[in-house]
């Protein structure tokens, strides 16, 4: 199926299956046969293959070779901030003393534990220009309900549940959506201007006694710094709302502006994307909730507090504890330790001075692209941009090649592909963030791509509308898997 | 061209009296609309015997990577849903007028008919777009 | 160490190389770039510690790490939904492999057959191991898996009221309660002796083996919920799914479970992986990501995400679930674990939990004041013991001879549904990590309250 050498993976695991192989070896019993519940309880049936265990490895190998990552390609995959993931922090997360405790030990078994926690809370807070952290959600979608059903009990205590509507601009990820709506509120489309920000005439329209609040992208998914994100803030809170901060786009800002000071009221992070946690083809992220004073009492529990005075962190240890007002337990225990552990070591191998040089390079490398490339590629907002650059293939659209033809034809050349047709409100988007840890010899490598892709979309415009041409599979017919899904492999195939 | 023999409205879906006697009317999706969903993957829909509402949402049509409502055209009745729908949703790309018709409905006022577009009217409404 | 610039190791742009690039912008600081911030808030003060080299932050995090104490530092029968279980070596080796673990959610299939042969690969084993007919591609954990099926549910039954088994795991309770807080539902918590259903009950949620370890009759939970229209929606361990029939046999509805078990650190209490399957009726109702298997232009087999027209990038406000990223790794993490146990090796953990954890609750049970009060029904590998002393004191003195006890039920949540002559309850767990030496020791420490 794929270039030479690699391993063949078209049979899949039950098909594999020999019986009598096995892959582990358990142990034998020490202690005396005890007897077995009623028989109608025991299962017979029980479907997994039976393979070795080089089987297991060669068949899973070969399947990583299937796939395209950071390790292995530039992946300037735009909203998703595809930096490289260091090493030690993996280390890190697998130590003994933080991969093997149990989440329900006593807090003088996981001292260690805590206080890493409530260091991270302290860094994210500073980062950010808040008061209140926690580390509790799962990922960033997880860390936004937890964040809008904040702005709930806050309304609810104020007694203000005649706040239903929440604001969203029109570029927003569909996550700000689904998540107001889990938490019960109304989605209002918040419209954006020429410039790209938000249109200050629209949120004044809606500013009233029912908007909850507005949730804001920053830099909005166009790649750009709102120009008027102050005037939004003062906009909202006048009307009795409150402002939501997306921090998919923190890579950005990171030392250059605390969204608190800006005046938001409570924001997620994708410690994912910002501070280097692998995406691991989808998760695990993990998404903490940082929030001004007011909101602090609502926050997702637990949280982390010092034993000292005032919850501050002493020698007398930390504890988990429970927000006065919560909203409640949002996931099973204290959030995914282990990404935690990972953006915590990261934090700590930048320091104040590396923070800061992330989100400088970050900017500067989208800028050089957006410089490189405007000359061929249209550029639907031309202005500075942040962390990444929303491009267009209108342009090479009248020749007949789309932006899905320009991003497939991209994996020919050994680059992942930019995010396509987002941010919605930009037409063939191709939004291309290159992250700070990519050199500039790829950087020119992939800008004289993008040349050739576009001279090819004028010479071989044909060959190009049916790129990839050199991957494991080509274009996949994904109507007929959604006409008739073939979701798991059965026997009788 | 889309067709005479049917009226239209701005939602593009198509209305077609087959049965004057029965007030049966046939309702479906335009070739415009196929055209812009793309490769139709699903269909919901209610089921027969369900009243509709003149242009109030009566179910959704899904492609690969968008969700659209699907308005009804006429109130009244559903008699009817295209039970070929359920595996072969594609046959409203290859016969949006035809094969591909959604339900049939037995509309309470004919009259409303009349205050649909007519295909010429349609055709110079979708060509402005 | 100071110096006027601090080159990170992660960053490859040297000064040199930023002013040059600079130069093709015509601008001559890396500031200038950020001229759209507002000045007054512009680059403030930020407190935060100077960087370290990785030389010294091995050594900060070794010291933290070292003042926790980890399950394989002696013996432990901590469990309680997060389960010490044996992981092959191969599993870690696979997962951390780059292409694996630096790859993203796979929108872009030509290039992430990998992540979706394997997600394919879970999707088959996970509705297997459950008995049910389709599972996603995964949830958060075993937690918030459960409140999105109880979501599910009033979905698809388009009821608002849901009765919740005073078995279900007190913190699942909680995670439930926070998911529906905002959508008017009514949670019942109701007695799993006589569960009340009613006519307008969306869902009756029980848990599998149950959260003080007993195993129920699902079949009449299942009875129960389907004669008032009603859904039955499970929590199951998937280990016990090994040698016990799985909820899908009793034809639950919606099956969900923690995926830790299965090849996952416990890890202070993540990541870990929540297992979500269905009936095959309710697909388009199921919250997270599907992977389908299709063909590619030239009639190869493929895979692809599917049916995301549930999912909030497309549906936005009416998706199914906002989730997005989830815990694709850790899947793969499950699927290398189930691979490699395969048919024999799972059946085979099981049984050693069991055997193990019964041999252990017949030892407790002879000592004088220790007592089984749910001995009568059939459980797993864990069950109740009500204790002669506070649980929490006798955990502290295992602790000094380096056993980790069971979890302290005398206190709430734990406590709510006990009745109250079980008011020193420990709940205690043993899995195939537990030696007989272990246990015998574990007897032993808690013989000293006899």
């Amino acid at each position: 199926m794929l270039k030479g050498g690699s391993r063949d993976t078209s049979k899949l695991l039950m098909e594999r299956s020999v019986p009598g192989r096995v892959g582990v070896v358990t142990p034998e019993l020490d202690v005396p046969v005890q007897p077995l519940p009623d028989g109608e309880l025991l299962r017979d049936n029980l479907d997994l293959p039976e393979v070795s265990e080089p089987g297991v490895v060669q068949y899973f190998t070969a399947l990583s070779q299937l796939n395209f990552s950071i390790d292995t390609q530039f992946y300037p995959l735009g909203s998703c901030t595809m930096k490289y993931n260091p090493k030690v922090n993996d280390e890190m997360a697998f130590l003994p003393g933080f991969a093997a405790i149990h989440p329900l030990q006593p807090p003088e078994q996981s001292q260690g534990a805590l206080e890493l926690l409530y260091r991270l809370q302290d860094f994210l807070g500073e980062i950010t220009g808040m008061a209140g952290v926690s580390l509790a959600t799962l990922a960033g979608a997880h860390g936004e309900l937890a964040g809008v059903l904040m702005m709930r009990a806050h309304h609810q205590a104020n007694g203000d549940a005649g706040r239903t509507k929440m604001a969203i601009p029109d570029s927003a990820h569909g996550t700000n959506p689904a998540s107001a709506a889990m938490a019960g509120f109304d989605v209002v489309t918040l419209a954006s201007d020429a410039e790209g920000n938000v249109d200050l005439e629209a949120l004044h329209e809606l500013a009233g006694p029912d908007l909850a609040g507005v949730m804001i992208t920053l830099p909005s998914t166009l790649g750009l710094f709102d120009q008027n994100i102050v005037e939004v803030c003062r906009i909202v809170h006048e009307a009795g709302g409150l402002v939501y901060g997306d921090g998919a786009n923190m890579n950005a800002l990171l030392g250059r502006a605390k969204l608190g000071d800006l005046g938001f009221d409570v924001i997620h992070l994708n410690l994912h994307k910002t501070f280097s946690t692998p995406h691991g083809g989808g998760g695990p992220g993990a998404g903490p909730v940082c929030c001004a004073p007011i909101l602090a009492p609502y926050l997702a529990a637990p949280i982390v507090t010092g034993n000292g005075a005032n919850g501050s962190g002493t020698d007398s240890g930390y504890s988990l504890s429970i927000p006065e007002k919560s909203i409640g337990k949002i996931g099973g225990y204290h959030g995914n330790f282990g990404v935690l552990v990972r953006a915590y070591t990261y934090i700590r191998t930048l320091g104040d001075a590396g923070i800061k040089s992330i989100s400088g390079n970050a900017v500067l490398n989208a800028n050089y692209l957006l410089q490189a490339l405007r000359d061929i590629y249209y550029l639907p907002y031309d202005r500075t941009c942040m962390h990444e650059v929303v491009f267009s293939a209108d342009w090479q659209r009248l020749r007949g090649v789309s932006g899905l033809d320009v991003a497939k034809r991209l994996l020919d050349y050994g680059f992942h592909a930019p995010t396509m047709y987002f941010p919605l409100i930009v037409h063939e988007a191709l939004m291309i963030e290159p992250t700070e840890s990519e050199n500039r010899d790829t950087l020119d490598a992939f800008i004289q791509a993008l040349r050739d892709i576009n001279r090819e979309s004028e010479e071989e415009p044909d060959m190009v509308h049916h790129a990839p041409h050199t991957t494991p599979v080509s274009r996949l017919d994904e109507a007929n898997a959604a006409r008739h899904p073939n979701l798991r492999w059965r026997p009788s195939e | 061209m889309s067709p005479d023999d049917r009226k239209y409205t701005q939602e593009h879906e198509w209305a077609k009296l087959e049965d004057t006697d029965a007030r049966l009317v046939l309702v479906g999706i335009t070739e415009f609309a196929q055209d812009e969903l793309g490769d139709i993957v699903y269909f919901d829909l209610p089921a027969a015997g369900t009243e509709v509402v003149h242009m109030e949402k009566m179910g959704e049509v899904e492609s690969v990577k968008a969700v659209s409502d699907l308005f009804s055209p006429v109130t009244g009745k559903i008699e009817a849903v295209n039970e070929e729908l359920v595996n072969h949703p594609e046959l409203v790309n290859d016969d949006p007028f035809g094969n591909g018709w959604i339900m049939k409905v037995t509309i309470s006022d004919l009259s409303e008919l009349d205050g649909l577009m007519t295909s010429t009217e349609y055709d110079e409404y979708v060509g402005g777009n | 160490m100071t110096t006027a610039h601090f080159q990170s190791h992660y960053i490859p742009n040297t000064e040199e190389e930023q002013t040059e690039m600079l130069a093709t912008l015509g601008l001559s600081s890396i500031d200038q770039l950020f001229h759209d911030i507002p000045e007054e808030f512009r680059n403030p003060p930020l407190d935060l510690p100077a960087p370290l080299s990785e030389l010294e932050i091995q050594k900060e995090l070794g010291a933290l790490a070292g003042r926790n104490r980890p399950l394989g530092s002696g013996p432990s029968f901590l469990g309680a939904g997060a389960y010490h279980h044996f992981i092959p070596s191969i599993v870690k080796a696979l997962m951390t492999r780059g292409e694996f673990l630096t790859a993203y959610t796979p929108y872009q299939p030509e290039v992430s057959q990998g992540t979706l042969q394997v997600i394919y690969e879970f999707q088959t084993l996970i509705s297997s191991l459950f008995g049910m007919e389709v599972a996603n591609a995964g949830m958060y954990d075993g937690a918030t898996s459960l409140a999105e099926g109880v979501l599910m549910a009033c979905r698809v039954t388009r009821r608002d009221r849901v009765a919740v088994s005073d078995t279900v795991s007190p913190i699942y309770l909680q995670v439930i309660r926070t998911y529906c807080q905002a959508h008017g539902i009514r949670i019942e918590v109701v007695r799993h002796w006589e569960p009340e259903v009613a006519d307008d009950t969306a869902c009756l949620v029980v848990q599998y083996p149950n959260f003080y370890g007993g195993l129920e009759d699902l079949g009449e939970f299942c009875q129960l919920a389907h004669g008032h229209g009603a859904l039955l929606v499970v929590s199951a361990d998937p280990m016990a799914c090994g040698m016990l029939n799985p909820p899908g046999h009793y034809n639950a509805d919606i099956v969900t479970g923690e995926g830790q078990p299965l090849g996952i650190p416990v890890s202070y209490g993540g990541p870990y992986l929540g297992l979500f399957t269905c009936k095959e009726q309710y697909i388009r109702q199921m919250p997270s990501r599907l992977v389908g298997r299709t063909l590619d232009s030239q009639g190869r087999d493929g895979y692809v995400l599917t049916l995301q027209t549930r999912e909030q990038h497309i549906r936005r406000e009416r998706a199914t679930s906002n989730i997005c990223t989830n815990e694709a790794l850790y899947a793969l993490a499950s699927t290398i674990y189930l691979a490699a146990m395969g048919k024999q090796g799972l059946r085979q953990v099981a049984e050693l939990c069991y055997h193990k954890a019964h041999y252990a609750a017949s030892r407790i049970e002879e000592l004088p004041g220790y007592a089984l009060p749910f001995k009568r029904g059939p459980f797993y590998q864990e069950f109740v013991v009500q204790c002669p002393a506070g649980p929490a004191e006798i955990n502290r003195r295992l602790m000094e001879s380096n056993i980790l006890g069971g979890l302290d039920i005398s206190i709430p949540p734990y406590s709510d549904p006990l009745p109250p002559d079980l008011d020193q309850g420990m709940l205690l767990c043993v899995t195939e990590m537990n030696s007989k030496d272990d246990i015998d020791a574990l007897v032993e420490g808690l013989a000293e309250f006899s």
